[in-house]
């Protein structure tokens, strides 16, 4: 399963001139409002027609402006969950859910009702009209909708953007499960650094209508010289862990991780399961000498790597530690204090406080 | 009060014919045209438009007399029509029909292009990308959504037809039992002596009619408003 986006289009002074290609799982266009995200997935559902340019989906051609080629939205099965939601208010739930399959060759039908229904956790709504769900609810039955219509790419464009955090937590879920279980590849359109920490296998990053970069989500999320256009405050490096165990007593987890063992608040974690963690530049401390008896639970013990450009009194090192690349925001006068430079073997300490709870969003 | 003679039940029964006939004869152009100027590009929209609304604002009695120019016996396309087709307008109920359909016609047109513009084409863009084709959209999205307008043009429509009475007398005449209508034998009745009380029945009759054609508007677009979630 491959998608492979080649388009240049204009809309107004706005250029798009975008390329990517993309395997399975969650592929995250990552990008400010306005970096031309939602064009994009647009022109892969065909509701914009490209002035130049190709889109294949698994080998199909769906637009080949050289060719004359560009099949219409309705013939592409490209499923769509818009940011809205675009229930039809004269359709009970289940009708909803279901239009899309009256459209879908009985052949090519996968997934039916009940188990989508399921996964989806929305049973209790099926009779009822749009108008009488909560924003969470409406996203969860535009998901299911688009499912049914039994799609061979599913595009998601910020479907948790219109919703309180208390409802992106609750979908969230739902969209991991989607990821890992119903097999359908899924484009995401997030500006949310991290929605797409937690769910993207790998991230195209886009800045005025370009893609400036494009793979793993640790790889991308984690470079300091893209820093700036994945969110500065919130920087730092992207780690994929497994939950290696618990310690029920204080609730907190040990993970393995590349740059070695973390320990992280987390008693609800499943042991065994994957988890990706994001240790924010920030939040990183760095020591030329073993610090002992400090609260933090962390020190990882690695090299410099690469001192990064200053951003007025502050900059960005990088930091290698063992297979893994962390980053450290420090001042330019401890830079100089302690003479961090390549090589230079240094502990950096990260409070156990400071994690997000891992595989949660905000 | 309502003992009505042979030629008043006449007129009534004939008016309701007239006026369902030329309500939904006329319907489907109307959602057509309706169309065409909500979401038509082409050249020539505002010129439909204009012709679209021409009986609204010319004497009735002007459409009327062109109506006569062009579909009576001798008139240039009625002349064909007869020969041809031996479809005749002049001087029958048809012709009271169409008449009102004419004069109702922008109403309807109007009603419906409203409701058209209302509608949520994002929802349109979701159906396609779900694997409808275009026609379906419309079926399925579009025209459910627009039912309300409809009904108020269908609404507006026969009401006209019911009261039209200036194009129909120019184009048919007022012969009883063919084209004489409510309106076109409440106006015979008021210019005879002893007129009166049979004028009053009828114009009872038409209030009554009236009432019940908006009554019934007003429960059906309670109905697919409640369908559509907005009621």
């Amino acid at each position: 399963m491959t998608i492979e986006v080649d388009v240049t289009h204009r809309l107004g002074a706005f250029v798009l001139d975008a390329r990517f290609a993309c395997a399975g799982g969650l592929t995250a266009l990552f990008g400010r409002s306005g970096s031309g995200k939602t064009s994009l997935v647009d022109l892969v559902a065909g509701l914009i027609r490209p002035e130049r340019g190709r889109v294949v989906v698994d080998g199909r051609v769906l637009v080949d402006t050289a060719r004359g080629i560009f099949v219409p939205a309705h013939r592409r099965r490209v499923g769509y969950v818009f940011q809205e939601g675009r229930l039809f208010p004269h359709l009970t739930v289940r009708q909803n859910l279901l239009y899309g399959r009256w459209f879908t060759p009985s052949g090519e039908r996968r997934g039916a009702l009940g188990p989508v229904v399921d996964l989806l956790g929305i049973g209790p709504l099926l009779q009822r009209r749009p108008d009488r769900l909560s924003g969470g609810e409406k996203q969860r039955v535009a998901i299911g909708r688009a499912l049914l219509a039994s799609p061979r790419l599913l595009l998601m464009d910020e479907p948790l953007a219109a919703l309180d955090a208390e409802r992106k937590a609750e979908i969230l879920p739902y969209i991991e499960r989607l990821r890992d279980a119903a097999g359908v590849p899924i484009v995401y359109v997030s500006h949310a650094v991290a929605e797409v920490v937690r769910l993207a296998t790998s991230v195209v990053l886009l800045s005025d209508g370009r893609v400036v970069a494009s793979g793993g989500t640790a790889e991308i999320m984690g470079r300091p010289e893209l820093f700036g256009l994945t969110g500065r405050a919130d920087a730092g490096a992207v780690l994929d862990a497994v939950v290696e165990a618990h310690d029920p007593v204080f609730g907190l987890a040990t993970l393995r991780t590349p740059a070695g063992p973390l320990v992280v608040p987390g008693a609800g974690l499943p042991p065994g399961g994957p988890v990706r963690v994001r240790i924010r530049a920030r939040d990183v401390m760095l020591a030329t000498r073993r610090p002992e008896a400090i609260s933090a639970l962390n020190v990882l013990d690695g090299s410099g790597d690469a001192v990064g450009e200053a951003d007025g009194p502050t900059v960005d090192v990088r930091i290698g530690c063992r297979g893994a690349t962390l980053v450290a925001r420090v001042t330019r006068r401890s830079v100089a204090a302690l003479a961090l430079a390549p090589g230079v073997p240094v502990f950096a300490v990260v409070k156990s406080v400071a994690f997000d709870r891992p595989g949660a969003a905000d | 009060m309502l003992d009505l003679s042979v030629d008043e039940w006449m007129a009534v029964r004939l008016s309701l014919r007239v006026a369902v006939w030329a309500t939904a004869a006329s319907l489907p152009f109307a959602v057509v045209v309706a169309l065409a100027l909500a979401r038509g590009r082409f050249w020539g929209r505002s010129l439909l438009n204009g012709f679209v609304h021409l009986p609204l604002i010319m004497p009735p009695v002007v459409t009327g007399y062109l109506l006569l120019l062009l579909l009576g016996r001798r008139g240039l396309v009625g002349a064909w029509l007869a020969d041809v087709l031996g479809i005749v307008f002049a001087f029958r109920w048809t012709g009271a029909a169409l008449a009102a359909a004419v004069m109702g016609f922008p109403l309807m047109v109007r009603a419906i292009r409203l409701s058209i513009e209302a509608v949520d084409r994002r929802l349109e863009q979701a159906a396609g990308t779900l694997g409808a084709a275009p026609a379906w959209v419309f079926l399925t999205v579009t025209l459910p959504l627009i039912v309300p307008g409809i009904v108020a043009g269908m609404i507006l429509g026969f009401a006209k037809a019911m009261g039209e009475f200036g194009a129909t007398i120019t184009f048919v005449s007022n012969i009883p039992g063919e084209t004489q209508t409510l309106p076109s034998a409440i106006y015979a009745l008021t210019q005879v002596p002893g007129g009166d009380a049979a004028a009053l029945r009828l114009t009872a009759i038409s209030i009554a009619i009236s009432m019940a054609a908006l009554l019934a508007s007003e429960w059906l677009a309670r109905g697919a408003g409640r369908r559509l979630g907005v009621a």
